[in-house]
């Protein structure tokens, strides 16, 4: 079925297929450097699929493999991150890490995983003995051991980044068609997307899709060059309280099977336990466990046991796409004009702007960089920046578990990329996102968005 | 307009508890009373069906009649009202800092009553299974859309859970034409009391006992449901999912403040005047008690407020925390008990308890050792379980021995 709406009217010198955080910082680069740039996401709004459940961890890459594109990604990522980061609004707290061991094998394999660190660039890294661990988190359980500490680890809003990135990419001339899954592609010197929402051409594509990558790829060039099995990863959400209880991001000493379970505040003023790994064949659903969920929740208790004595405010899965490589299957496939971008499995949010810029290397166009380029200011809905609940004006607060304002909820709905869905005006404010889950603001945000929503909250009887 | 910098009585919550304290105080004292809502009357604001008002204004109403008749009461004996200020943190003294739509203030006053009242648990907090689509909503937020918006989320919802809230959550789908295909609950028995289980029946709900709520599907929208129960698993299409009841107290915001948190019930430790760890704070209303009736925070409300008035005019006996008997509950199955300390005056008659699991046994209360009443019970988790207050002080243990 062909939509005739919406179409994007010319031609785009790059059309990305897929808007979470690496179609997004991709964007951003491509508008930057002078570039006509389309975005196309399936979905009603952006950051729907891989995007929309991680850890909101910037990631140093200490340790990444040695020597991979994931590696060096993550650390180019990381530089600009810090580089742009207040030029757009967006926060980052550098609480650093500690990587603990519990057991005695673990302790017997930090050396090891501090010298990969150093080989890997991260060379700040110190070692922690008990004492000193147990007195810098006097929460932790009495089995830790020892760790060291990685000073670089920071915790960032994962939306608001991704956000900004595309936003900027707009500011700059760039356009999204949301709701638009790619149907069909073909090639008459440009590229035509067949989209639900009508034609795009564009010279270069992008395949930015996520847990979509390898079916996406056989659309546009006949063939995958890997295979995409998600690995879903659960959390625990803690109420605002528990985040006092820990200053570091206590990461675990990583199995040949998993990064382990991570508890860490989050950029809201939460504390999050997560998350598990489960291969999963499902690319659409990231299902809740009961089971797996209690599992991490007595994980969490033995890493911090006052956690017994807080309360849960929320539980999330995402699906990353995980592939059969060990690194980003990233490829520029020789005389297709088409650029793969697949398999970023759990650091894309670290990664996403290094991979930007590789990706713009692999392009190679000659074009021209504007001379002036926007820097739009995102809203900030960290804890760890003013809020708009303490200006004046705000309009009173809507959600109040999460204190989001009447203004912040009008901002979300309007300007150039307006939620078009509960859950992308979520992620935009946090509204819902706290501990009553709704319980006071379902019918307030109801009213607040009756016209703005492809699917409203709840049809009217009056 | 924004709020005062000082008031003698600041009151945070207008909903029964709160109003009625309210009332009692303002004929003697300036009092405040602010709500981050936008109107007073808490949560029978959005409760359009019947029964309250019984014991406080003696007839039958609808929740939003008696949330303004007691919004109405609390303004004609003089209190201030003020809507959509939201407090963000308690301190000693006592004052507390707000944000309203003029931006972040501080109150001050004599004394602060504390009356928020409580929330559901959510989905969340219950580790339901499944994906997150739209159209699972606590009972509160229905009826917040259903009587304040004219809203209608869902056309055939299952209702999880049996307690006093789920049969208004029945009133309330009726009210805007919504037909429940399912009534799930975990434990054996209905929650709620006869006659309420009958209730569903009439209006040809099926009722499934001892079934657990496994996942809930869909991506968008709720597109059904997976529960396991004594016929094995079984899979309800359906369009909603109403998460009702286990009552939470709102009571965040006491971390980091000078109230003491009782982590048993969730909400503050108070004594039989409903006096907080920081004497110049009292507590009252279901932010104690998870969850009593409109008509008990009301009544509740007015005796603290009596409490308060006493205190204020010299009457109360200084704090000594020498003075403080704790209550201790003994036996695996009493999760908490309110008041948590008795120190010498009495506002409340009766001391609240609730159990974690079915219980069959005898109750009593020891005081100094001595016992000094005892019943039998036969209870379930959420119902309310009533002991007298002693009227002798000292520590106050109360056993539950089983069977």
């Amino acid at each position: 079925m062909k939509g005739p709406v919406h179409a994007l009217k010319g031609r785009f010198d790059v059309a990305i297929i897929g808007a979470g955080v690496v179609g997004c910082a991709i964007a951003r680069r491509f508008s930057l450097a002078g570039a006509r740039v389309a975005v196309v996401e399936k979905a009603a709004d952006i950051l729907d699929g891989a995007s929309k459940g991680n850890s909101a961890i910037l990631h140093t890459g200490f340790d990444a493999p040695p020597g991979s594109l994931e590696h060096a990604c993550i650390r180019a990522g990381y530089e600009e991150y810090l580089a742009i980061h207040d030029r757009l609004g967006l926060p980052v707290l550098r609480c650093g890490a500690l990587v603990i061991a519990w057991t005695e094998e673990q302790e017997a394999a930090l050396p090891a995983l501090m010298e990969k660190a150093r080989k890997n660039g991260v060379t700040d890294i110190e070692p922690f003995s008990r004492t000193r661990l147990h007195e810098t988190e006097p929460a932790l359980g009495p089995a830790a051991r020892a760790a060291f500490r990685v000073p670089g680890e920071s915790l960032i809003d994962p939306w608001a980044a991704p956000f900004a990135y595309l936003l900027q990419a707009v500011e700059n001339g760039a356009e999204v068609l949301r709701g638009a899954e790619v149907t069909a592609a073909r090639r008459e010197g440009d590229w035509l997307l067949d989209t639900t929402q009508g034609e795009v051409r564009a010279g270069l594509v992008v395949n930015a899709a996520g847990n979509f990558g390898d079916l996406v790829d056989e659309m546009l060039i006949g063939r995958r060059d890997f295979n995409i099995r998600p690995r879903k990863g659960q959390f625990v959400v803690y109420d605002k309280p528990a985040a006092a209880l820990v200053r570091h991001i206590l990461l675990p000493v990583p199995t040949a099977i998993t990064k382990g379970v991570v508890v860490c505040r989050t950029a809201f003023g939460n504390l999050l336990v997560g998350p598990t790994a489960e291969d999963q064949d499902d690319r659409q659903h990231a299902g809740l466990d009961p089971d797996k969920l209690a599992a991490l929740i007595s994980r969490g208790e033995e890493i911090v046991p006052a956690l017994k004595n807080h309360e849960v405010t929320a539980i999330y899965a995402g699906l990353r796409p995980a592939t059969e490589r060990k690194d980003y299957c990233i490829t520029a496939h020789e005389g297709l004009s088409c650029i793969t971008v697949g398999g970023i499995r759990s650091t894309g949010l670290s990664g996403a702007l290094g991979i930007a810029q590789h990706v713009e290397r692999l392009a190679g166009l000659t074009l021209a960089p504007a001379a002036d380029p926007v820097w739009p200011s995102v809203r900030n809905v960290s804890e760890f920046q003013s809020r708009d609940w303490e200006k004046p004006h705000h309009g009173g607060i809507v959600c109040h578990c999460e204190l989001v304002t009447r203004r912040e909820i009008m901002d979300a709905l309007s300007g150039p990329l307006p939620a078009r869905s509960l859950a992308g005006l979520k992620r935009r404010t946090r509204a819902t996102m706290g501990r009553c889950q709704g319980f006071y603001c379902t019918a307030e945000l109801s009213r607040l968005t009756r016209d703005h929503f492809d699917q409203p909250m709840s049809e009217t009887t009056e | 307009m924004s709020p005062p910098s000082e008031v003698d009585v600041l009151v945070v919550g207008a909903g029964p508890a709160g109003l009625a304290a309210a009332t009692e105080l303002a004929g003697h004292w300036n009092v405040l009373v602010v709500d981050r809502e936008s109107a007073a009357g808490g949560i029978p604001r959005h409760c359009g069906h019947y029964p309250f008002g019984m014991r406080e204004c003696h007839r039958l109403m609808r929740g939003p009649d008696y949330a303004r008749a007691l919004a109405a009461r609390a303004e004609a004996a003089g209190a201030r009202f003020m809507p959509n200020v939201n407090v963000i943190a308690l301190h000693p003294g006592p004052s507390v800092t707000v944000t309203a739509d003029g931006g972040v203030s501080t109150i001050a006053a004599r004394r602060v009553l504390l009356a928020t009242g409580v929330r559901e648990s959510s989905r969340a907090q219950r580790l339901i299974g499944g994906t997150k689509p739209g159209g699972v909503m606590s009972t509160g937020a229905l009826q917040g859309l259903v009587y304040l918006e004219g809203g209608r989320p869902f056309r055939r919802p299952v209702i999880l859970g049996t307690e006093l809230v789920s049969f208004s959550a029945i009133m309330t789908c009726a009210h805007a034409g919504i037909h429940p295909v399912a009534m799930i609950e975990p434990d054996t028995a209905p929650t709620a009391r006869w006659p309420m289980p009958l209730y569903p029946r009439l209006k040809g709900i099926p009722l499934h006992l001892s079934t657990r709520l496994l996942a809930i599907e869909g991506r968008d929208r709720v597109e059904g449901v997976v529960v396991e129960g004594p016929a094995g698993r079984q899979h309800i299409e359906t369009d909603g999912v109403i998460v009702s009841g286990r009552f939470r107290p709102e009571a965040t915001l006491l971390a980091n403040g000078p109230v003491a948190r009782d982590p048993a019930s969730g909400g503050p430790a108070i004594d039989a005047t409903g006096r907080c760890s920081d004497p110049n704070y009292y507590a009252a209303g279901n932010m104690l008690h998870p969850v009593e009736t409109a008509g008990w925070c009301w009544a509740e409300g007015r005796a603290v407020g009596r409490a308060i008035l006493d205190d204020l005019r010299g009457k109360a006996p200084p704090q000594d925390q020498s003075q403080r008997h704790p209550v201790t509950l003994c036996g695996d199955a009493l999760s908490w008990v309110v008041p948590q300390f008795l120190s010498g005056d009495r506002a409340l008659d009766r001391l609240q308890l609730r159990v974690d699991r079915p219980v069959k046994g005898r109750l009593s209360m020891r005081v100094n050792g001595r016992e000094v009443a005892s019943r039998r019970v036969q209870s379930r988790p959420e119902r309310r379980i009533l002991l007298p207050m002693p009227s002798q002080d000292g520590p106050v243990t109360i056993v539950l021995e089983q069977g």
